[in-house]
């Protein structure tokens, strides 16, 4: 089991989540966060107050998903989300522990669904 | 302690009810000027919520409330403090040659319907003391803006009653009282047509006083973060724009060509300012600002208030540009290199705004514009630079009064109950630790 988390640029969340679907991932938790990359915030200026690398709005995915699918999530996160310009965003894959669905106390692969 | 002043003070005017005067010289009541001055006394009375909102959206989350409260609760602290004495004090009969208005009309005693000369003679004198109220209760309202995010509400609530007490109340008198020593009423003569000295200079120097006795909020500049809510922030200068209508336009007293003629020359100055600002960022900043455009237009407003009446469009332009540029280079250079924290900028829009606008009418006034225009301004001639004499010297005393009383009033305050919050309590922000509130729930 995996935990993929992803960074993307806000407007291309639709069509990353169609390409999930596509590849039958539907689990998914979104967020939406300010952070910092190699493309740096824009300065922002209040009366003269300056707001020096200010953070950039972008969205953030969790996916948690079982090894045979990790490959899938990043080809759809990688295809939805490009758009060649910097600031693109960023995946992260991680080792799962333990997943517990709390319905029914489900443990493991199974509770991924 | 209150009901009992209440009573107190409401028993002579039970004793004697206000009813029009039978003497066969009495004034008629103007069905127009009346509806003019309560619609206007409605009109101001809005400016100060939409203040709140055009103070609150600059602030950080977890103070949005603590700015909103106070200038709610100015509104109720001042409205009755108003009718208690403070009325009187502002324009009751005059005592001590022009310093001071009586207590003659404590808890209204006589003001009804019948009108108060010398104020305005076809509208009744109840309108006219509502009308002014809702000037005495936006001005202590203006100051918050100096003292966001780090002042206690306690002594918020005591200085606002002492201010509007001794500061405002005296100054209304010297300006606008019958018989003050500085207005068209027996006095000096400065013009003054809505409150340029009582209200802006008063309130932006008082503010200027609040910064250095408190000090700079915790992290300023660097740690502070930006207005949580520009959109706010719009919303409540477009309140304040359209209520200045009321403040500029209703001090004609009268629905008549004065009050189109202010009504004309508010909205220009509002609009070139807002446009200078704009045209000011956008070149030595790469990019206009909507903060920018609405700080100009409220400066604009601001300073054109003491001139509206007695100026020409042409007058309204000029003061616009200077209104534009004068709190621009405050706020942008003067602030930063002296260093004080004037959280959201009262004292160099407002304080600046009020002497720019209140010098500058020493400049423009004009007897086309308004007959009552004894002196022109310096550039229409005919008045020479006499007028300008009185606006300045006018200028100094009331920067002098409100800054030197207003320090007094807020060391007094700090000494008996304090007036900044600890830090823990300025760090959590004011919603929760002065109201158990917030702006804004995280869930749900």
């Amino acid at each position: 089991m995996k935990y993929v988390i992803a960074i993307i640029q806000p407007d291309r969340l639709d069509e990353v989540l169609r390409r999930l679907e596509e590849k039958e991932i539907h689990l998914v938790t979104v967020t939406s966060v300010v952070g910092r990359g190699r493309q740096k915030g824009i300065a922002e200026v209040y009366r003269s107050h300056k707001e020096a690398g200010g953070l950039l709005r972008k969205t953030k995915l969790e996916i948690a998903v079982n090894d045979a699918f990790v490959q899938a999530t990043i080809d759809a996160i990688t295809e939805g989300g490009r758009t060649g310009a910097i600031g693109d965003g960023k995946i992260f894959v991680i080792d799962l522990d333990r997943c517990v669905r709390i319905r029914t106390g489900d443990e493991g692969p199974e509770a991924i669904g | 302690m209150i009901a009992l002043a209440v009573m107190v003070c409401a028993a002579p005017a039970l004793a004697d009810p206000a009813v029009p005067s039978a003497a066969p010289a009495a004034p008629a009541i103007n069905s127009g000027d009346t509806a003019w001055i309560l619609i206007s006394a409605a009109l101001v009375m809005l400016m100060t919520p939409g203040l709140a909102f055009f103070y609150g959206g600059l602030v950080r989350k977890k103070n949005v409330l603590s700015v909103l409260m106070q200038c709610m609760m100015a509104i109720c602290i001042v409205s009755v403090q108003w009718v208690l004495f403070g009325y009187s004090l502002s324009f009751g009969p005059d005592k001590w040659g022009g310093l001071i208005g009586g207590l003659e009309w404590m808890g209204l005693s006589g003001v009804g319907v019948a009108p108060q000369a010398p104020y305005v003679d076809t509208v009744p004198h109840s309108a006219f003391m509502i009308y002014q109220m809702m000037f005495a209760v936006i001005t202590p309202a203006l100051i918050i803006g100096a003292c966001a995010e780090r002042m206690k509400f306690s002594a918020f609530c005591v200085f606002t009653l002492l201010w509007s007490t001794l500061v405002y109340d005296p100054l209304a008198h010297w300006v606008w009282g019958a018989g003050g020593f500085l207005g068209l009423n027996g006095g000096w003569g400065v013009l003054d047509f809505a409150g340029g000295t009582v209200v802006h200079i008063s309130a932006g120097m008082t503010a200027l006083a609040a910064v250095i006795v408190m000090g700079k909020r915790q992290g300023y500049p660097s740690s502070i973060s930006p207005p949580h809510s520009l959109p706010l922030g719009v919303l409540g200068a477009g309140l304040l724009w359209f209520g200045w209508f009321g403040f500029n336009a209703g001090s004609s007293l009268h629905a008549d060509g004065v009050a189109a003629g202010a009504f004309v020359a508010t909205h220009i100055a509002g609009a070139v300012a807002g446009l200078t600002w704009a045209a000011m960022d956008w070149v030595c900043y790469k990019k206009p600002t909507t903060l920018g455009m609405i700080t100009g237009a409220v400066g604009g407003l601001a300073s054109v208030t003491p001139a509206a009446g007695f100026i020409t469009p042409m007058g309204a332009i000029f003061i616009g540009v200077g209104a534009g540029i004068l709190p621009w280079l405050a706020v942008t250079f003067l602030k930063n290199k002296l260093g004080y924290d004037d959280s959201l900028d009262a004292f160099g829009v407002h304080g600046l705004g009020g002497i720019w606008g209140t010098v500058a009418t020493g400049l423009v006034a004009s007897a086309a514009a308004n007959p009552a225009v004894n002196r022109n301004g310096l550039f229409y001639g005919a008045g020479g630079a006499e007028q300008l004499i009185v606006q300045l010297k006018t200028v100094a005393i009331v920067i002098v009064w409100s800054f030197v009383m207003g320090l007094i009033i807020l060391k007094v305050v700090d000494l008996v109950i304090g007036l900044r919050v600890n830090e823990h309590e300025e760090r959590v922000g004011l919603d929760l630790t002065q109201h158990r509130e917030v702006g804004y729930t995280v869930i749900d």
